[in-house]
């Protein structure tokens, strides 16, 4: 079971054993919970957390975290920042200045925002394909990023990576990958170094464990990278959180549809991990989750897992016509938007004004502008670099018929790669 | 056959070298590289299933746990495709990891992660990240172990961009293979064979490397060029003997590197016999054979006097029974009439 340390009760959402799936209904009253007569498994998704309230043992809500004028304005700025640069990618993109698959995190910002601004700059993050405000909440310029974006040389991979593959060494950002599930590993390997660094090469740092941040999403935890790398830093008590982004859906698979219990949080006592729900559409409530998983990882006690219900309020791309998705479900979330959430908890306990607000969201409208600017006047990357990063160490092309490697010939550049 | 096979190739091994040196089977060579470059670097490290306190399937890394304790040596759970990402993720953050894949068939369930991660990292961060992975393990057709455990992956890495690719096949040249694909910045497989484990060699006892991009010289000659990697270097040696009786010279090269071959050394070659012949034990379609064949046309057709003769195994799974098994693979009989047919 989970280690004695972690704070049980709080965190093991007490819900009643039972296999499967049954579900209370979206606009059933919460003392219709089946019971007795199973309810009809049901094609529609629903609010994780209307099923977890419906359960009358779940802990009473505890008093909501709080936060400091400071820390709220830096998540606030940090959110808006997230926000506004997704749009302004949807404005781009339909402009025609990027290309390919794009996928947006309008409405999952407290998830980034309440994980990564409790970050060091030596701890990691590893993301999937729909990576930009991950990127952006780990440091990594706004400019470069859409530069990136734009398929231009000063992108933050030099126009190599593109959307789905931000990476970014300064700021320990692993990635940006395209395949589900395939960053996992990778983030287990990087906690892995954190531990051996400290374990084997007896560097310490002041703070403990450098920790690494896998982000990944509902439809990830249904495949086999999961669940080895659950068991692995489990095994190893690396300093790693699994973070699950569990938006309820994956393109158009509904969650709930593609798996057999749902509830994934649960997925982490099966592993010996403690494994945790939370409102992933509030900041301060994430941000509270996350600070203790983060600890945790840095003392040395291993993994945690987080499952944050949030949801995506765009399609699953900018290609998905996002159809399958009702409106109810969707204004549901929408009246849950982070942003909107914090907004009102600043105002409500006076941490600042209204007109101090609007001069963030200037600031940042500002940034954005700035970054699409120099996006804009980036240049596109010569010819001449298509072969430059191949290989780290360029004799990797091999020796030519003269004798020489074929890297040092200074024409090599601009010709093939294949041997 | 193997081992009377590999005597004759020490007659004609790679080193000459200074007094001294001592004599080991190829496995304790691939352990000896593993513990200097262990004890030379704190951030090369191993991982596999059974490597640590089993002491690895062929006993590369037997006692190395003892050594360097179980982190460094680290025993994973059965999960190739996770625990080769795990290789990937501590690379790029400054660990030198040596993945073993226990049957080197294994790998193909690391497919995802050795491909898209291990090969196109370094290029689609910018360049930001290197990953200075070495991925080994036993390959190959070998006795009677049947379709899956009788795989060569080399034709199936080959188009991955930003891999290297070497074989060994002596003692001297395992060794020093491995030594540098540890050193080496870039993700090299080093594929080992099962029948050459046992093979024994004496090797210097200085240290020293072999370079990765280049193809080894094993029997100069004139009359025809021979080329060739891994166990089907013995085979050909044997045809080698046979060939010398009927008054040919063939010259024979090891190339070793199977990716990027070595122009300069092949092309040499074929400047002077102006004939070739690939043997390779992996499958015909899609093999090394078909990329080598297709880079000396490109780049030797001028020299050539005879088309390129191409000698690989059939394109079948492996079969169980043993004169099956034989047929599968080139033996020395085919080799020689090969070369009888080209040199005509």
């Amino acid at each position: 079971m989970a280690a004695a340390s972690f704070t049980a009760a709080k965190f093991f959402a007490p819900v009643a054993a039972r296999s499967g799936g049954d579900r209370a209904p979206l606009h059933a009253s919460s003392s219709l919970w089946p019971r007795t007569k199973p309810a009809p498994r049901l094609r529609t998704a629903l609010a994780v957390s209307d099923v977890l309230s419906g359960n009358k043992a779940a802990p009473a809500a505890a008093v909501h975290p709080s936060a400091t004028r400071d820390e709220a304005l830096e998540l606030y700025e940090d959110m808006v920042l997230g926000r506004v640069f997704e749009d302004m990618c949807a404005q781009m993109y339909y402009r025609g200045k990027m290309f390919g698959f794009v996928h947006l995190y309008n409405g999952q910002e407290a998830v980034s925002t309440g994980f990564i601004k409790l970050l060091n700059q030596a701890d990691c993050v590893v993301s999937t394909y729909r990576d930009h405000v991950h990127a952006l909440s780990k440091g990594v310029p706004a400019r470069s990023v859409m530069a990136e974006l734009f398929g231009k040389a000063t992108g933050c991979c030099r126009g190599q990576g593109g959307s789905m593959h931000m990476f970014s060494a300064p700021h320990n950002l692993l990635g940006g990958f395209a395949f589900i599930g395939e960053g996992i590993p990778v983030a287990t390997g990087a906690a892995f170094a954190a531990k051996y660094r400290h374990e084997v090469l007896k560097e310490s740092g002041p703070d403990g464990l450098d920790v690494t941040l896998a982000f990944f999403g509902d439809g990830t935890c249904n495949n086999g990278q999961f669940f080895e790398c659950l068991n692995m830093a489990q095994l190893w008590k690396l300093p790693i959180v699994f973070v699950v982004e569990n938006n309820l859906w994956a393109i158009g698979m509904s969650h709930v549809r593609a798996t057999s219990d749902p509830e994934i949080w649960k997925k982490g006592p099966a592993f010996g991990m403690p494994g945790v729900h939370v409102d992933g559409m509030d900041v301060l409530k994430v941000r509270e989750v996350a600070k203790e998983a983060i600890e945790r990882a840095r003392r040395g006690e291993g993994p945690t897992l987080v499952e944050c219900e949030t949801y995506r309020f765009r399609g699953h791309s900018l290609a998905d016509p996002d159809e399958l998705r009702k409106p109810d479900e969707k204004s549901h979330y929408a009246a849950r938007d982070p942003i909107a959430a914090l907004k009102k908890y600043i105002i409500e306990q006076n941490l600042a004004t209204e007109s101090e607000l609007k001069s963030i969201e200037k600031k940042i409208d500002d940034v954005v502008e700035e970054a699409v600017e120099f996006a804009d006047a980036s240049p596109l990357p010569q010819r001449s670099q298509l072969l430059e990063n191949v290989f780290s160490d360029p004799k990797g092309f091999g020796i030519g018929s003269d004798g020489k490697y074929r890297c040092e010939d200074p024409l090599f550049t601009q010709g093939t790669a294949q041997v | 056959m193997v081992a009377r096979a590999a005597v004759a190739a020490n007659a004609v091994a790679a080193a000459e070298f200074k007094s001294g040196g001592h004599e080991l089977l190829l496995f304790e060579a691939l352990r000896e590289a593993l513990i200097e470059e262990m004890k030379a670097d704190p951030t090369v490290c191993v991982f596999g299933e059974d490597v640590g306190h089993y002491g690895g399937s062929y006993k590369v890394t037997k006692g190395l746990a003892e050594m360097f304790g179980d982190l460094r040596v680290l025993d994973t759970p059965i999960a190739e495709n996770s625990f080769t990402g795990m290789g990937v993720g501590a690379a790029m953050k400054g660990l030198r990891p040596v993945v073993e894949g226990m049957n080197m068939g294994f790998l193909l369930l690391a497919y995802n992660q050795i491909s898209n991660n291990c090969g196109m990292l370094h290029y689609t961060s910018g360049g930001q990240f290197k990953i200075p992975l070495v991925i080994r393990g036993p390959g190959g057709v070998g006795r009677q172990l049947g379709a899956e455990h009788s795989q060569r992956l080399e034709s199936y890495f080959q188009s991955i961009p930003g891999l290297q690719m070497v074989a060994c096949s002596t003692p001297y040249n395992a060794k020093g293979l491995m030594k540098a694909a540890i050193r080496s910045e870039n993700p090299v497989v080093l594929f080992e064979h099962v029948l050459l484990y046992n093979l024994k060699e004496k090797i210097p006892d200085e240290e020293y490397i072999c370079c990765l991009e280049e193809a080894e010289m094993v029997r100069p000659g004139e009359h025809v060029t021979i080329l060739t990697y891994s166990r089907m270097r013995y085979h050909v040696m044997q045809a080698a003997k046979t060939l010398v009786n009927k008054g040919y010279d063939p010259e024979v090269i090891d190339i070793r590197s199977l990716k990027p071959f070595d122009l300069h050394t092949i092309g040499n070659s074929i400047k002077k016999t102006h004939r070739v012949l690939i043997v390779e034990e992996c499958m015909r379609t899609g093999g090394i054979g078909a990329s080598l064949r297709s880079a000396i046309i490109d780049n030797f057709w001028d020299y050539l006097d005879a088309p390129i003769m191409c000698l690989s195994s059939q394109d079948v799974p492996t079969p169980y029974a043993a004169p099956l098994e034989d047929a599968t693979v080139v033996q020395p009989a085919q080799i020689v009439a090969a070369v009888e047919q080209i040199c005509q």
